[in-house]
């Protein structure tokens, strides 16, 4: 099957970036690139990354040969000439429409991975996160279940100021917390966000997004884990002085565990009312 | 060219007062034009020592030197001072120096007003500046001054927002002032499309500044408000919306990053011609490609914002128009490299940072593309990957040329040429490290490193490290600038009028330094005709 016979366009993309991009998941686990993530859509962003990488790449080496030629080529020291052309209105047209012609080509598959991610209907559960300075709070809207999460007590010690902690002594140093959010792998999960005081934003890398988390608003986005596993991230809007120390840890279970931890859950936190939500203390900090 | 009507002017009018009195009354465009430039580099010595705390605490994981707190002050402050308090005066300082020379105008339309739009930034960086030690601290809510976490600073608040409209006043005063001269008093035969591109991308500067700075006055006036005044314009609890303020903050802030690098552009484009020997190439499609972008500034805001949770069709908009704006800055970039081909280029100071500025603002440029296209900016947005990207375009790009202008224009200034193997050490020091500094930043931003954040998990560790390394010598390096500046002005090597060989335009056929008062009377048609491309 030739190249141009997969008229399906995320294949194109897939196969270009796997040939193009095979050290890119390599350059990833050095630290160096985007991770694939474990969702559709992350894998979806990292093809469209790799693909708008890649001809910003190939767009540089041309530009900046050129521009090093130059610089080697007509050097005065070398004996080079000046010429006194100076306009084209032929050359103009062209690169101006060739870069047009390129940014369309991008813009197409782009356009499909929006529409992707905004499409949250169909949703398999639903939960409810709010931020707050600094910590988060889980509500399982179709469960009853609901609770806070915060930073794990160690990291929390040791990222004190002058604390003489050594963080490499610490597991997962700033991105672990007390209780961690627990969902099923192959289900369409909704996720709203919101806040309680000020703009937060709840971002895990794994699954290819993040959404602010604003007071007054409920946003809409959700994520489809394909892979079992435990997911960490961070808040990702300035939400005053705590802001690098509220992480987020996701759980992926298999759906028999998944189960398990439900009945588990419930039964630990029957007396709890899933519906009061807001908590005392969200009080903004003067 | 004739120098006749130039060089033997007899200057009447010398008697200026001396000492203090005459900096603080002078409405000399060349004395303005030079405080704006000293201010600037002070404040650029000011943001840079904060940017020196931001780097020396991120320099390991762990929290060694300054708290949370008092380190998203620094953050805040940094970019404020930057971009208010260094870069933008600074172009400011290059337009009241060089336009009416360009131009061949004997001042600015409105010198009086130039004087007083001056010192109204010292008085508003005292203010900013005394925050710091005030209860509470600085501002610490990010330049952004999003609400409602900026309505929980202190009693720095109104300093803040005091600072930001007297800031924003000495902008649009000096727009207008920019205005006014360049369509006024340009001399007879200094059409628009004579005109140095310099001059242009000032003239569309002064547009862009006119039409956002308002904005941004009403933005922070709301914030005073919904503090001290029981409005909720931007509170939920109130039937406000604090989203409605970052649409409204964006639509000043997009245009302003454009009012940071387009006088860049004009200055590119005045050094590579003069050091290819070779005109400018396609210079009116250059004209039209920074009228192009500023148009688009207008219309491209909200990809500061596209995780808020806007509407798709919102979300669509906004990334079309923004990967749009590739297309007119690829345009200029092509015609800089045009210029260079078939040159004879040699590579004085001024040069190196212009070719360095080609390249890194470029790279600067193809990690803006990428925040553009939003399914992806979703992964990118707020990490290191935003701070890379806009260091890259700021400092390669705007402070970059801001350099190259000066070593461009210092012997015409002073009338003595700087110390070239000093320019060279400067250039080569600052762009090896300015590279080791931002460069990582893209690594760590997508790996998933936030921004704003004063420690980070260990994973980040070593390319934190190297950036802070390559953050203390580009500082370091920024102390040579200043020995070169002193030592130029005090002395140096008689500059002769043209000063470089390939120089082209107006201010080269005034002397070195030219006379206090130039162009009383207007050149004669036939330099302009003869020489300006």
């Amino acid at each position: 099957m030739t190249f141009s016979k997969f008229s399906n366009p995320w294949r194109k993309i897939a196969l270009t970036s796997a040939i193009l991009g095979l050290p890119g998941t390599a350059m990833a686990e050095w630290g160096l690139n985007l991770p694939r993530g474990v969702t559709p859509y992350s894998n979806t962003v990292y093809d469209l990354h790799m693909l708008i990488l890649g001809v910003c790449v190939v767009v540089g080496i041309v530009v900046f040969g050129l521009i090093l030629y130059s610089i080697i080529a007509f050097r005065k020291s070398a004996g080079a000439k000046a010429a006194q052309w100076h306009e084209s209105t032929k050359v103009e047209i062209l690169w101006t429409l060739i870069p047009f012609m390129i940014l369309i080509g991008m813009a197409v598959p782009a356009t499909h991975a929006l529409i992707m991610m905004e499409n949250v209907s169909n949703a398999d559960m639903t939960i409810k996160v709010t931020g707050y300075q600094w910590k988060w709070h889980y509500q399982y809207l179709d469960e009853g279940i609901n609770f806070f999460s915060t930073i794990a007590n160690d990291s929390n010690m040791a990222r004190q100021l002058k604390s003489g902690v050594d963080p490499n002594t610490v597991p997962n140093y700033l991105l672990e917390v007390d209780n961690h959010l627990v969902v099923p792998v192959g289900k369409k999960i909704r996720f709203l966000t919101t806040a309680g005081d000020v703009i937060h934003a709840w971002w895990v890398p794994a699954l290819g997004w993040k959404r602010d988390a604003i007071p007054g608003y409920i946003n809409e986005s959700w994520a489809e884990i394909q892979t079992p596993g435990t997911y960490r991230g961070q808040c990702a809007e300035l939400c005053g002085k705590d802001h690098g120390f509220m992480p987020i840890v996701v759980d992926a279970l298999s759906a028999e565990d998944y189960a398990a931890w439900i009945a588990k859950t419930k039964a630990a936190t029957q007396h709890a009312d899933a519906d009061a939500v807001v908590p005392a203390a969200a009080v903004a900090q003067q | 060219m004739s120098e006749a009507a130039t060089h033997h002017e007899h200057d009447h009018h010398d008697h200026h007062p001396s000492g203090i009195s005459r900096w603080l009354t002078t409405t000399n465009h060349k004395d303005i034009g030079t405080m704006y430039l000293i201010f600037s580099l002070i404040m650029f010595f000011i943001g840079g020592t904060m940017a020196m705390v931001i780097r020396a605490e991120l320099f390991q994981p762990g929290l060694q030197f300054v708290d949370p707190q008092f380190f998203n002050s620094m953050t805040t402050m940094h970019a404020l001072v930057m971009i208010f308090g260094a870069v933008m005066p600074a172009w400011t300082g290059f337009a009241n120096w060089m336009i009416p020379m360009m131009i061949g105008a004997p001042d600015m339309a409105l010198p009086r007003l130039n004087n007083w739009s001056f010192w109204i930034l010292p008085f508003a960086f005292t203010l900013l500046l005394s925050t710091v030690f005030m209860p509470g601290g600085g501002p610490a809510g990010g330049w952004t001054m999003y609400p409602p976490l900026v309505l929980q600073t202190g009693a720095a608040f109104p300093f803040l927002i005091f600072a930001v409209h007297f800031m924003g006043a000495s902008s649009i005063a000096g727009a207008i002032n920019i205005i006014a001269t360049v369509f006024n008093m340009r001399a007879p035969g200094m059409t628009l499309m004579k005109l140095p591109l310099f001059v242009w991308t000032w003239i569309i500067t002064a547009f862009l500044l006119i039409a956002s700075i308002p904005v941004l006055a009403g933005a922070v006036t709301m914030l005073l408000t919904d503090k001290f005044f029981g409005t909720a314009f931007f509170s939920a609890a109130g039937g406000g919306d604090p989203v409605m303020f970052q649409h409204i903050f964006w639509f000043f802030g997009h245009p302003e990053v454009y009012i940071l690098i387009l006088p860049a552009f004009g200055i590119v484009s005045a050094i590579i011609p003069t050091f290819a020997r070779k005109p400018l190439f396609g210079y009116a499609s250059m004209v039209y490609a920074s009228a192009a972008i500023a148009f688009l500034s207008f219309i491209v805001w909200a990809h500061h914002m596209f995780t808020v949770g806007m509407p798709l069709a919102g979300e669509l908009f906004f990334m079309y128009t923004t990967v749009l704006i590739a297309v007119p800055t690829g345009v200029k970039v092509f015609n800089w490299v045009a210029t260079m081909w078939q040159s004879s280029m040699t590579f004085e100071t001024p040069m190196l940072f212009a070719i360095a500025f080609l390249v890194l603002f470029t790279i600067g440029g193809f990690s803006g593309l990428m925040l553009g296209v939003t399914p992806v900016d979703f992964q990118y947005h707020d990490t290191y990957f935003v701070v890379a990207h806009f260091h890259y375009v700021l400092v390669t790009g705007a402070v970059y040329a801001l350099m190259a202008g000066t070593y461009f224009w210092l012997p015409k200034w002073t009338g003595h040429m700087y110390d070239e193997g000093l320019g060279k050490l400067h250039f080569w020091l600052s762009t090896i490290s300015v590279n080791v500094l931002f460069f990582p930043q893209h690594f760590l931003g997508l790996a998933g490193m936030p921004r704003r954040i004063p420690d980070y998990s260990v994973q980040f560790a070593d390319f934190n490290m190297v950036s802070s390394i390559g953050g203390f010598v580009f500082g370091l390096s920024q102390l040579l600038f200043v020995v070169v500046v002193v030592k130029c002005v005090k002395g140096g090597a008689k500059a002769t009028d043209q000063v470089w060989e390939g120089a082209h335009g107006l201010e080269w056929t005034l002397s070195s330094p030219p006379p206090y008062h130039s162009f009383n009377t207007p050149p004669d048609p036939a330099t302009i005709e003869g020489g300006m491309r």
